[in-house]
């Protein structure tokens, strides 16, 4: 049998989400005898690469770039999942949703030149940090921040076999 | 002696009970959130509708619809768990619950109804409103960011303490809980400062003072502990 072509990245979020899934600890092994990890922050590949089975989206979506990529990994992944609870509902990067973008920006940079104003060196800011699946459709959900290792692998073992729903009951427990 | 059906059983009650009651007695579970046993019921949240097989599947709120004779009650169907599970949505997209940081994380009724109802994702855009916390109170906090307007600090403040401290202001999506007309808490001329309604409080807009991310546990269950121990009229 192939093996699953499997991405991950991160968006706004903390690299929580990334490191309980390396607190997978053993399992890894045994996923990497299922799996590919063809693109990722723990992997060195620049490109995202094209025919990806499932790619794990960290984060909420909070700047041009993010949300470039994220049309991006749309076309090229067959499941598209959200990753923690930042991706599934906006969490703590839209605790800034409320305010004005600029607002927010020069109450940490102060007047002048501010980064992520205007596009340049550093991508735009958008207005609002959303959840993925008010940008494009997503197909799977793992809540938490972080999920729980032991979820991420529930998760996992259901998606690879085919099964669904992918979470119930205690596994869909925000926070 | 009332008779009637939930969900394909027979059942028996006395006049004055309401559907939510009655299937409680039969071991039907109904989800809840507006409703807590001590407080008269609202019926607003409806989270509890139930689909009344014989008036033509018409939903009604079980915590506020007294029984009749002959009643078929639908309790649990697909289409009931979609039409909560909506209803769900609606309350986490009106405010900005951010369960990472909350201080009911974990103990929360909203958060047990997404794993009970199965909420994947809220599929209505989320609002973000802006909304200021009150801490001006010495024992307690109020962030209206979580508040559910479920209405249970207001029925606790009035019907349990009779404090009427709280009240509903505004309408529609504008509106919010505050004491007193129109806040600062700390500054109320009526809170006796109790803590019913902080206790009545489903999620983490009423808090105690001081608790950090997680550790606010709470007992609603004394305002029917409350209320059962006084003389009845
Ligand atoms: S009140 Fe409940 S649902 Fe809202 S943020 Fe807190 S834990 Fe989450
Ligand atoms: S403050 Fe709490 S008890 Fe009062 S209406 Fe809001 S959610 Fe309900």
């Amino acid at each position: 049998m192939p093996k699953v072509k499997v991405a991950t990245i991160w968006f706004s979020g903390c690299s929580g989400c990334h490191m309980s899934f390396l607190d997978l600890d053993e399992r890894l092994v045994e996923l990497a005898q299922k799996v590919d990890i063809v693109y990722s922050p723990v992997v060195d590949i620049k490109e995202f690469p094209d025919g990806v089975d499932l790619t794990l989206v960290e984060g909420a979506v909070g700047n041009s770039e993010h949300w470039e990529l994220l049309r991006e990994i749309r076309e090229r992944t067959k499941l598209l999942v959200a990753f923690g609870d930042c991706a599934v509902t906006g969490n703590v990067p839209s605790m800034r949703n409320p305010l004005p973008r600029e607002e927010v920006l020069r109450s940490v940079y102060g007047e002048g030149e501010v980064p992520g104003l205007e596009e340049g060196e550093v991508p735009k800011l958008l207005p609002q940090a959303l959840p993925l699946s008010m940008l494009v459709p997503v197909d799977g959900f793992i809540h938490g921040c972080p999920p729980p290792a032991d979820r991420i692998w529930r998760f996992l073992q259901r998606l690879l076999a085919g099964e669904s729903p992918l979470l119930v009951g205690e596994d869909l427990r925000f926070g | 002696m009332i008779h009637l059906e939930i969900d394909g059983r027979e059942v028996t009650a006395r006049p004055g009970q309401t559907i939510l009651e009655v299937a409680e007695e039969a071991g039907v579970r109904i989800p809840t959130l507006c409703y807590l046993s001590g407080l008269s019921p609202r019926g607003s949240c409806r989270i509890c509708l139930v689909e009344v097989a014989n008036w033509n599947g018409k939903l009604v709120p079980a915590c506020a619809t007294p029984v009749q004779e002959g009643m078929r009650v639908v309790a649990t169907s697909p289409r009931l768990t979609e039409l909560r599970r909506r209803v769900l949505e609606l309350l986490f997209a009106e405010r900005n619950h951010i369960c990472a940081i909350c201080v009911s994380n974990g103990h929360c009724e909203l958060q047990d109804l997404a794993c009970e109802l199965g909420l994947e994702a809220v599929r209505v855009p989320y609002r973000f409103p802006g909304l200021t916390l009150d801490a001006s109170h010495g024992k307690f906090v109020y962030d209206p960011n979580r508040c559910v307007l479920c209405g249970r600090c207001v029925r606790a403040c009035s019907e349990v303490e009779g404090a009427m401290t709280w009240g509903f202001s505004g309408r529609g999506i504008h509106t919010t809980v505050e004491p007193d007309l129109g806040g600062p808490w700390g500054s109320s001329e009526t809170c006796t400062e109790c803590g019913k309604c902080v206790q009545a409080c489903p999620v983490g807009a009423l808090v105690e003072r001081g608790k950090a991310t997680a550790e606010q546990e709470k007992e609603p269950q004394l305002l029917a502990q409350i209320t059962e121990r006084r003389p009845r009229a």
